[in-house]
């Protein structure tokens, strides 16, 4: 994108502005889904009617973790886990920013696991994206919270014997006030849900499916970043409002299992310091 | 000034931030008034002994004085919070106890790194694990310096009086703000829960330290938030002012970006050490008491210099020559104070009494070929005045 020596206005991506162009290129994979992911919080932004001065973007460690290092807005790379508390502390001292955390799966509900949970608990002014690509990406494949079972990690050379968690189940029994979960390929729905989150005060979470090719896809033979998508075409099905969220887990290896989709939970519950 | 605390106490001051006169006042509680007095924004803490005390003081105060207190799920997410709140613009705080200060551990070196000023007290008790939580220590010194991977510039007070838990608080905030830095309090249980009188000067007379800011608008040009002036501390933006900045722990260039070489970061860390190791002169604090023809000069600090100051006394009114040197900044500790002592050549000898093994005698031998003789104890107990002062006179 950046790369390019013409100026013309007309070449420039509406999004530009809120992009650190002179970062780029990326880090991320070929196939990777985190620049959908970004794209669509961009997008967000965009549309949200707040100012991107009034942004804040979060995040924690690994390859999602790296996503606030490309956005143009005041922007934080944390520690392993602790984006969510970081945040808080933003979101309680300046209660008119607008605190969106972006990270992975692994630092979200792993190593930050507490925190995602007392932070759905107290209903803080969050807006979460999970980025889920079910399994450890940037170092190289191990197995995390949201592997299912049978699926292989350089940790589980035989498949995963854990039960994985139900991320859109957790944070609505956590409390959360909004709880999403969409694809990389669905990506209005998404950029939907995350806008929602931001006009919306408490604790808002939306999961989104990503493929990691590099280190997940090849391994448990769910192909190129492609394919994946294909995949989430092929086995989606949207049920916005599903009450059943404890029977709506992702078994992403098991092809014969569908992808349950939507914005299940949009509840008002009181805020927190906000 | 009121004469004593009582009035002090009336409802009507109960929304005044700087609580100007005279008070018997626990050593916690002072604590949480110096931060008060400092201009304390928000609090994120998690209850452990022996501070907690600081953390229900501040609950009831923080919130009535405009500022914001928070009680998270652990020390991981307290220390974290209170990062976001600097990183908001905050003077930040938070207040735990020896297991909860190993928590902090690895978001002490992401403060460092990103250069956000905090604060923390370390209300220390017997250690290691969860040790006697309710009985005094001091075995924290090396952790407060050393305790979070790789190499950084950190400072610590050393308070030894509730006067001095609400005078090094606020100079806490200040040399945080000062340095970008962060700064612990090292307070010991037997100073936390000991009362005294206190005297809070008036509002104009609390000294305040400004954060350095950007000295262009927002857009105008580009900002670099990791270039530092000459004194290496670089000016902040905060979240919200407008400047987009970037902040992470992993190595960065001026702008804040990951740059992933062996030369930057070399530059980096020497930068963040270098931050408090050259302006050790304007940090370093202490107190001195007929050093300069001691031929034994005590070197004590927390409760532990109240005992070392009596023995003091005693020996000198037994001619013995002797001196009491308290550092109220460990860290940075007072060593060109030694070295000069040394020069001089008056001092035949150091006596370093702890609530440990002996980790602060292990700087002054650093210092010196001279005995350094130790009176130590593990925890649990504090040194006495007699057994100081028996090794005063051996």
């Amino acid at each position: 994108m950046s790369t390019t020596q013409q100026t013309d206005a007309a070449v420039i991506h509406p999004f530009d502005h809120l992009m650190r162009a002179d970062r780029l290129p990326h880090i991320m994979c070929a196939g990777c889904g985190i620049g959908t992911v970004i794209h669509a919080y961009a997008r967000a932004i965009s549309e949200s009617g707040i100012e991107p001065d009034r942004h804040v973007c979060v995040s924690g460690i690994g390859c999602s973790g790296r996503a606030a290092g490309y956005v143009n807005v005041d922007s934080y790379h944390t520690t392993h886990g602790r984006a969510l508390p970081f945040a808080l502390g933003i979101a309680v001292q300046n209660p008119e920013l607008t605190v969106t955390v972006i990270s992975g799966d692994g630092d979200l509900v792993a190593i930050g696991g507490n925190h995602f949970i007392h932070a759905a608990r107290r209903n803080a002014n969050l807006n979460v994206i999970c980025i889920n690509n079910f399994n450890y990406g940037m170092t190289g494949g191990q197995v995390g919270p949201t592997t299912p079972v049978g699926a292989k990690g350089t940790t589980a050379p035989k498949g995963s014997v854990e039960q994985p968690f139900n991320l859109p189940h957790l944070a609505k029994a956590a409390g959360a006030s909004f709880v999403a979960r969409w694809t990389i390929l669905h990506v209005r729905q998404f950029t939907d849900a995350v806008l929602r989150s931001m006009q919306k005060k408490g604790f808002c979470f939306t999961e989104v499916l990503s493929p990691c090719p590099t280190s997940f896809g090849r391994r448990n033979k769910l192909g190129e970043g492609l394919d994946e998508v294909e995949l989430y075409r092929q086995r989606s099905r949207i049920e916005n409002g599903a009450q059943n969220l404890e029977e709506l887990g992702i078994d992403i290896v098991n092809h014969d299992e569908p992808i349950t989709l939507g914005n299940f939970v949009d509840v008002e519950r009181p805020g927190f310091m906000v | 000034m009121p004469a004593e605390s009582a009035v002090q106490e009336s409802s009507a001051e109960k929304s005044a931030r700087v609580l100007t006169g005279s008070h018997f006042m626990l050593g916690d509680h002072a604590c949480a008034e110096g931060a008060l007095a400092a201009g304390l924004d928000m609090f994120a803490g998690y209850p452990i002994t022996p501070s907690t005390e600081v953390a229900e003081h501040l609950a009831v105060r923080l919130p009535d004085v405009g500022g914001r207190f928070v009680q998270m799920e652990d020390e991981l997410a307290s220390i974290a919070a209170i990062l976001g709140a600097s990183a908001a613009g905050a003077r930040s705080f938070t207040a735990t106890s020896g297991p909860g200060f190993s928590l902090m551990m690895e978001n002490i070196g992401l403060a460092a790194m990103m250069e956000l000023p905090i604060v923390i007290v370390n209300v220390q008790r017997a250690s290691p694990s969860t040790g006697l939580p309710t009985m005094v220590g001091q075995s924290d010194i090396l952790q407060a310096r050393w305790g979070s991977h790789g190499d950084y510039g950190i400072v610590a007070y050393c308070p030894s009086s509730p006067q001095e838990c609400f005078d090094l608080t606020i100079d806490a905030f200040n040399a945080a703000d000062r340095y970008r830095v962060p700064v612990f309090i090292l307070m010991d249980e037997v100073v936390g829960h000991m009362a005294e009188r206190v005297i809070i000067p008036a509002k104009g007379e609390i000294p305040f330290v400004a954060r350095k800011g950007p000295t262009t608008q927002p857009g105008e040009g580009q900002f670099l938030p990791y270039a530092p002036d000459d004194d290496l501390v670089p000016p902040i933006a905060h979240a919200g002012e407008g400047y987009k900045v970037h902040m992470t722990g992993l190595t960065h260039d001026e702008r804040g970006y990951p740059a992933l070489t062996a030369e930057t970061h070399d530059q980096l860390v020497n930068r963040l050490v270098d931050k408090v190791r050259l302006n050790a002169a304007d940090i370093v604090d202490f107190e001195e008491d007929r050093v300069d023809d001691a031929e034994t000069v005590v070197i004590a600090y927390g409760c532990t210099a109240r005992s070392a100051r009596a023995a003091v006394n005693q020996a000198r009114a037994e001619s013995i020559r002797c001196g009491l040197l308290r550092p109220k900044t460990i860290w940075p500790f007072p060593e060109q104070r030694i070295r000069r002592l040394l020069e001089a050549g008056t001092v035949k000898r150091f006596v370093v009494p702890e609530i440990n093994l002996g980790q602060l005698r292990r700087e002054v031998e650093r210092l010196t070929q001279l005995p350094t003789l130790g009176l130590n104890h593990a925890g649990g107990a504090m040194p006495t005045p007699d057994a100081i002062l028996e090794v005063i006179r051996s």
